[in-house]
């Protein structure tokens, strides 16, 4: 059965170039970076090298970057990592309803600590408004966490105008750009963010590996004690071949974006276009202010888990927001935060389109996912011809 | 995740549908995921003659609804009201543990077609 990979928001292939760059230190050039002797020390310039250019493309010094296991660690860095260093200045942290679990997680953890959180909340596309953030704010606030892009809707966030209002008063700024990097520009000076999360594995790299931006003259407490290495902020021996895998990635990504960006948002459309064709079909998200690759629909009258169980039979790999695939059992906060219901959150489906996808993809979907819809309602007792 | 027997059910499910003049109907919703199951039933002489279901919910949820309605026809009601979410699980050769609660629905569904039948035969005996 031929299988098609729509699921590009969850994870991404690693490119071939990257395996390349990557595998001479996993072979002859496995030296400990902090190793005075030969193997170190090309280690620690290859090391170097992708903190040069991991800057460079952001628009950062290299000093600016921390080099960490992924955006969950990015994300649990920057909250925590800053509330403790700036506790006794404040202890109030800003953030949106529609964050990802790493970011949401952190503030909520900081408040069972002791802190004082607002959760700003998003209009029915996802949106946070930078006038929401500006009343959230407080005299003792001392850290703003808002998303660049959202990763189950797709929503890009007002970055700029946000970043404007934290500056105003005087608070940091860390938005969480795991959904943008490769993407989108996120030059940290043009967004005006003093920190910045990103990770390799959606941006065509390896997976277990980011890098947290910080600006200088923010302070941090680390999460990991140990060595000195990324200037005492992340102890532990470096993942070199992963690092340089982030860096030939985030390079690669920029180099033909905007002609992928188009080429994505075509094929996005026509998908759009196509599952709308279906009664009782409901697009989340903005329409304007939307990721290149991201779809994301409601069927009413079904359910999520047996659409994706479905798709699967047919070879086609998706996501839902579904209370049942959750785990947790509840359906997605994003999208209850956007204030559908829950029987109605139920029935979401996620596309997220990639590099390896074509028009024969879009349209080997088009055709599959009506039937599939009609079936799963003709077995609901929710639906009335 | 889910056993053969799950997937065979949720691709071919049993007995889907209504039946109209069914003489016990149950409809359940979980509390915890927010799905819903609705059962027919048709009882002659004591015994589920035919029963159908419709069911908004994940695989499991499906495959249960599918499972209990080869397990409770021809059975008498008295029998089939003793099926336990468990022994749905085990005859669909187990679900996983966080799916566990699907199969109360399909118990439970069933559970109240059979009041809902017992109700109708006690209302029109006494009228
Ligand atoms: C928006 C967003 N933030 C953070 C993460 C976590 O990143 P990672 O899987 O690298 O820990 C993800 C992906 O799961 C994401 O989509
Ligand atoms: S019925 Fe919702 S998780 Fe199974």
């Amino acid at each position: 059965m031929n299988e098609i990979y729509m699921d590009h928001a969850a994870t991404t292939p690693v490119r071939q170039e990257v395996v390349e760059a990557m595998l001479p230190f996993f072979g002859s050039e496995y030296g400990n970076p902090s190793s005075v002797y030969g193997w170190g020390r090309r280690s620690r310039q290859a090391l170097d090298q992708a903190r040069d250019k991991v800057s460079e493309l952001i628009g950062a010094e290299a000093s600016e970057i921390i080099f960490t296991s992924g955006g969950s660690e990015g994300a649990n860095l920057a909250i925590k990592g800053v509330a403790w260093a700036y506790q006794t200045k404040g202890k109030h942290i800003v953030s949106s309803a529609v964050e990802h679990h790493a970011v949401l997680d952190s503030v909520l953890w900081l408040k069972k600590q002791g802190f004082e959180v607002t959760i700003v909340p998003v209009d029915e596309e996802g949106m946070v408004s930078p006038a929401e953030v500006e009343k959230a704010l407080r005299p003792d606030t001392i850290l703003v966490s808002i998303m660049h892009a959202n990763n189950e809707v797709g929503t890009i966030q007002p970055i700029k105008e946000i970043a404007e209002v934290v500056r105003g008063h005087g608070a940091f700024f860390h938005t969480d750009a795991v959904q943008t990097a490769g993407v989108l520009d996120i030059n940290v000076a043009e967004l005006g963010v003093d920190l910045l999360s990103l990770s390799a594995h959606k941006l065509y790299g390896p997976k277990g590996v980011g890098a947290l931006y910080v600006r200088k003259g923010v302070r941090l407490d680390p999460l990991i004690h140990g060595g000195a290495q990324e200037r005492r902020r992340r102890a532990g021996t470096e993942n070199v071949a992963g690092i340089v895998g982030l860096a030939k990635a985030l390079e690669l990504a920029h180099l033909d974006r905007d002609e992928e960006n188009a080429r994505l948002v075509k094929l996005r459309d026509r998908l759009l276009e196509g599952l709308q064709q279906i009664p009782h079909t409901k697009i989340n998200g903005s329409l304007v202010h939307r990721l290149p690759n991201n779809v994301n629909v409601c069927f009413q009258y079904i359910e999520g888990e047996s659409m994706l169980l479905n798709l699967d039979l047919r070879g086609i790999a998706a996501s839902s927001g579904s209370a049942c695939t959750s785990g947790s059992l509840d359906p997605s906060h994003v999208l209850l935060a956007m204030g559908l219901t829950h029987e109605i959150a139920h029935g979401s489906l996620r596309l997220t389109l990639g590099r390896d996808n074509n028009e024969a993809d879009i349209d080997f979907v088009l055709q599959e996912i009506p039937v599939i819809v009609e079936r799963l309602r003709e077995m609901s007792p929710l639906y009335q011809r | 995740m889910y056993s053969d027997k799950v997937m065979d059910h949720f691709t071919n499910p049993r007995n889907v549908g209504e039946i109209s003049d069914a003489n016990g109907i149950g409809e359940v919703g979980n509390a915890r995921c927010g799905d819903i199951m609705k059962l027919w039933i048709k009882v002659e002489d004591d015994v589920i003659t035919d029963i159908k279901f419709k069911t908004f919910g994940c695989g499991a949820a499906i495959a249960t609804s599918s499972v209990i309605t080869e397990m409770a026809i021809g059975k008498t009601i008295d029998e089939a009201e003793q099926i336990t979410n468990k022994q749905v699980a085990e005859e669909l050769h187990g679900l996983p543990s966080v799916k566990m609660h699907c199969s109360n629905l399909a118990a439970e569904a069933l559970v109240a077609a059979i009041e809902d039948y017992r109700k109708n035969v006690a209302a029109n005996s006494a009228s």
